[in-house]
């Protein structure tokens, strides 16, 4: 459906402007949560143990300190899922009888200020009884390994697998098997803005406010509401400015559960602020994952059975509200990717450890997945001496709607066309040109591939499948005029820097002819918004978005009607443009904001035809749909440093429609940077014991500007039918894709010395160490 | 505890009379003595420059820099980059370049540019991309940050 355009011809939807959220942000203006002044502040004493059985607490006199013993009534978190064998696992709030990794919370020291309540944290005294602890999934899995939850005695708390009735058949028949292991290492998605919370107790009603760093407000409400056994309405929660999330800031923390509880204790306002440290140890974990993979393939190099062992490391405890299925289970419903392999064998565990708890992070197993799926295929051309995008082009998918193994259907895409297209602008030949040249002159250049689709916009159908217990997926979008014409849309959806304000007055504004500056979208807080799950999963767009189309048509339609009765002339003939409704063809025409006034002061006019006031809802719950892109990196890997220089990143990549090609844009850049940390630089480590070596940013490394490369877009809409606006989602594609096509120019760089690197992240110390011994194996 | 000291900070041409420990740090002091939020802190140990303001004319990481070592020297935050209603050129070319998402680094690589600017208007691309390495943004991937301060610089120059 096209936004229709009438009158000039032009719309809002597909044009660069500024965002409406940055006048503030540039002014320094932003409303973050540790802006906020309190009463109280909480500094968390936090285990630094990774697993132990705790003796006592030692508490300074005269210190206000909250442990275990003081939350009686108070919940587990404990998220439920309803299948694949889920063993519901409980977290405490307050660290209780047990200790299962280092940062996790014990005790919490409220004081009059941060630095008395840092001072008072250290001389609280933790007597741990430590036992062995096990921070290795695989070693998790052994026989005689430390149980983690004596629910799971075996370690594992969820198990996926699907076999497809055709697949050993498949398999036997195949002309050449090709078995790798791909690893991900440990990750930590690093928001510039730790978490941070506050929380204020109104003596009148004796609700509480709490103000935290959430990507979804509503879901944290009903959590903690759950958890302190309190009504949801005494309860208003607020994400103010978020500084970015990236899937980490949507799970609950217990951290948020006991400023909530310390507010409703002291009758007063509490706040914390998550150093570097905090977050590092304890802000949740992603991507640590081994993949055994085995592709199937035909004599002409198309793949016809895959399959798969995938162990994730979930960490310590289940993540709310997705619980820790989400990263091994996303991995055996997607493995398969954008090929068109029918015949699929996959098992798919979350193994416990004594390690932080695993949450999302932006592409969620995704990246992984990619990774190992592109490895395959760039083995697989080697092996058929083919180029690597050759194979590619055998087997993308190429008809619409395709039903994959894992029963997925695939909307209309762009798998091929995208692909051609980044050829098409690499220059192939004269790539391979100028890598042999250099090979001669002792330089080693690479060039890697990764085609991959990006699921996005999906609603509750697509979370049922998982059997999750909260079962997220609609949007609800209310849009009111008021009288003096100006628009206000309250979203369930909580951006925090997707520029979503901006993306969805443009919607808003084709529809019912006013401009987008006139339009104030309100988020991010449960008093103001409608109930919504926030912003994640490359969702907000399609969904809100939808959602917001839906609601912004409702209004046009009320607007025509009164124009037509205050014109007297037919609704048809009127068009809405420019802030006037006009009657075509005429000269006849109202403004816009004269007819919002009568709207509510002059109802009677109306002979009861049309309802007072000018307030509309949308919902929009879509099946998802699926963008596309192909990356390419062409790196110079150098041998003697393992260092990696990443030349030129090209991306070609199909979002649907865009609705604001400078945000898209964004998005595409800030996914590929983070992206490229995770295949060169981000690594959490863990010690055997269950110390984690990585707590500060110099030792855990986010791309630099001077790591990121210039990247350059090119790009292609398709539109299908699976979202109301055409567009399909650009959050986590960059994420995605990247580290695939980096890992894949690594080993092309490096296919004189006959190894190969199924690692990421790739660093100079895992390079130099390969080549080492491959070249001593050479000796 | 340890005992209070009294000093003055001078924030963009205002001056704050506050009593601090002396452990406190500029940044704490600028945010919570002050009351200037703009000024973000995003690691506390001097990585991510998120907290970068100018003191005399030194851009500074204000998480390393205890509040007595500023006091009586002018400090400059992004709460007075903009002079009234009129956006300094780097605050516009942000926004026309879309050089921020969130807005968490935003005000850390304003100020460092605005330093850097200042001192060396003449500055190459490549020692540009040099400096504005030294701070993190998780959001962006960088580019349009890049794009931004090198039209700020241009518009600057002319
Ligand atoms: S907060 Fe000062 S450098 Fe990060
Ligand atoms: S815009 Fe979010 S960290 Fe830079």
């Amino acid at each position: 459906m096209s936004v229709p355009t009438q009158g000039s011809g032009m719309t809002w939807v597909g044009r660069s402007i500024r965002r409406l959220e940055d006048p503030a942000l540039v002014a320094g203006q932003g409303h973050f949560t540790a802006d906020l002044q309190a009463a109280h502040w909480v500094r968390f004493v936090r285990s630094p143990v990774a697993s132990g059985r705790i003796d006592r607490i030692g508490v300074p006199p005269n210190a206000n300190v909250i442990t275990a013993a003081d939350l009686a009534g108070v919940k587990p978190i404990k998220p439920m899922l309803h299948k694949f064998s889920y063993v519901p696992v409980a977290q405490p709030v307050l660290a209780a009888d047990v200790v299962r990794f280092v940062g996790e919370v014990v005790a919490a020291v409220v004081a009059a200020s941060k630095e008395e309540a840092e001072d008072i944290a250290d001389r609280v005294e933790i007597e741990i009884v430590p036992l062995t602890a096990v921070t290795d999934a695989r070693r998790a899995l052994a026989a005689g390994a430390p149980v983690v939850h004596p629910e799971a005695p075996g370690n594992v708390i969820v198990e996926g697998r699907i076999k497809t009735p055709d697949f050993d058949a498949t398999r036997a028949s195949a002309h050449t098997l090709i078995q790798f292991e791909a690893h991900s290492r440990r990750q930590n998605a690093t928001p510039l803005e730790a978490r941070a919370g506050h929380t204020a107790y109104d003596g009148a009603t004796g609700r509480v406010t709490l103000t935290c760093t959430t990507q979804m407000p509503h879901l944290t409400r009903t959590a903690i509401a759950d958890v302190l056994g309190m009504p949801e309405s005494d309860l208003r929660v607020i994400a103010p400015d978020v500084g970015g999330g990236f899937g980490q800031k949507m799970s609950l923390t217990p951290e948020y559960v006991i400023l909530v509880w310390l507010a409703r204790r002291l009758r007063s306002s509490v706040a914390w602020t998550e150093d570097r440290r905090e977050n590092l140890m304890a802000g949740f974990h992603s991507r640590d994952q081994v993949i055994t993979l085995e592709g199937a393939f035909d004599k002409d190099a198309r793949l016809t059975a895959l399959s798969a062992d995938i162990i994730a490391n979930v960490g310590a405890y289940s993540c709310f509200p997705t619980t820790c299925g989400v990263e091994p289970l996303m991995a055996m419903a997607e493995l398969p990717g954008p090929y068109q392999a029918q015949a699929y064998d996959c098992v798919s565990r979350g193994v416990v450890t004594h390690t932080c708890p695993m949450g999302p992070y932006r592409g969620v197993s995704r990246p992984v997945i990619t990774f190992a799926l592109e490895r395959l295929m760039d083995k697989a051309a080697a092996r058929f001496g083919i180029e690597p995008i050759e194979i590619r082009r055998r087997n993308l998918i190429d008809r619409f709607p395709y039903k994959s193994a894992t029963g997925l259907t695939f909307d209309e895409a762009s798998y091929r066309q995208t692909l051609e297209m980044a050829v098409e602008h690499i220059d192939l030949p004269a790539f391979r040109a100028r890598q042999k040249q250099a090979r001669a002159e002792g330089r080693y250049l690479g060039i890697g591939f990764s085609t991959f689709s990006e699921r996005t916009g999906y609603g509750s159908p697509a979370f049922a499948a998982r059997g999750m217990e909260i079962t997220p997926g609609w949007e609800n979008v209310e849009i009111t005029m008021d009288p003096s014409g100006l628009v206000e849309a309250r979203i369930g959806s909580s951006p925090h820097g997707q520029g979503l304000r901006t993306t969805l007055a443009q919607i808003i504004a084709d529809e019912i002819g006013v401009e987008p500056r006139q339009i104030r979208v309100v988020h991010g807080d449960t008093d103001r918004a409608p109930y919504g799950w926030g912003t994640f999963a490359s969702r907000s767009l399609v969904i809100a978005g939808g959602a917001s189309l839906i609601a912004a048509q409702k209004l046009r339609t009320k607007l025509l009607k009164i124009a037509s009765h205050l014109l007297e002339a037919s609704a048809a003939d009127i068009v809405l443009e420019g802030g006037m409704a006009k009657v075509s063809g005429t000269d006849r025409s109202l403004p816009i904001a004269t007819m919002a006034r009568q709207a509510y002061y002059q109802t009677h006019r109306f002979n009861g035809e049309i309802d007072p006031g000018l307030t509309e809802i949308g919902a929009y719950d879509p099946a998802g749909t699926f963008s596309n892109a192909c990356h390419v990196a062409i790196v110079q890997v150098d041998i003697e440093t393992g260092h990696v220089a990443i030349e030129k990143f090209l991306v070609a990549e199909d979002a649907g429609r865009i609705i604001n090609p400078m945000i898209a844009d964004g998005q595409v850049h800030g996914g590929i940077a983070q992206g490229i940390g995770n295949a060169l630089l981000e690594e959490i480590v863990y010690s055997d014991t269950g110390d984690i070596l990585t707590s500060t940013l110099a030792d855990y490394l986010p791309p630099t500007a001077r790591e990121v490369p210039v990247i350059e877009l090119h790009h292609m809409e398709t539109y299908s039918d699976a979202s109301i606006t055409k567009a399909k989602g650009v959050g986590e594609g960059g994420a995605i894709g990247a580290p695939a096509a980096v890992i894949n120019a690594i080993n092309d760089a490096l296919a004189p010395f006959n190894i190969e690197i199924d690692e990421i992240p790739a660093t100079p110390r895992k390079i130099r160490a390969t080549l080492r011994s491959a070249m001593e194996k050479r000796a | 505890m340890t005992g209070k000291v009294a000093i003055t900070l001078n924030i963009n041409g205002r001056d704050h009379a506050i009593s601090v420990e002396p452990r406190r740090t500029l940044a704490d002091a600028i945010r919570e003595n002050c009351g200037q939020t703009g000024t973000h802190i995003g690691c506390e140990h001097g990585v991510c420059g998120a907290c970068t303001v100018i003191v005399g004319d030194d851009p500074v990481r204000s998480c390393l820099m205890f509040a007595a070592q500023a006091d009586g020297v002018p400090i400059r935050t992004v709460e007075g980059l903009a002079k009234g209603d009129t956006l300094h050129p780097l605050q516009r070319a942000f926004m026309d370049h879309h050089g921020l998402q969130c807005g968490f680094c935003t005000p850390g690589f304003l100020m460092l540019a605005t330093a850097v600017l200042e001192r060396e208007p003449n500055i190459t691309d490549d020692d540009l991309l040099d400096v504005l390495a030294s701070n993190l943004c998780r959001c962006t991937g960088y580019q349009n940050i890049i794009k931004a301060v090198r039209a700020a610089a241009a518009e600057m120059r002319a």
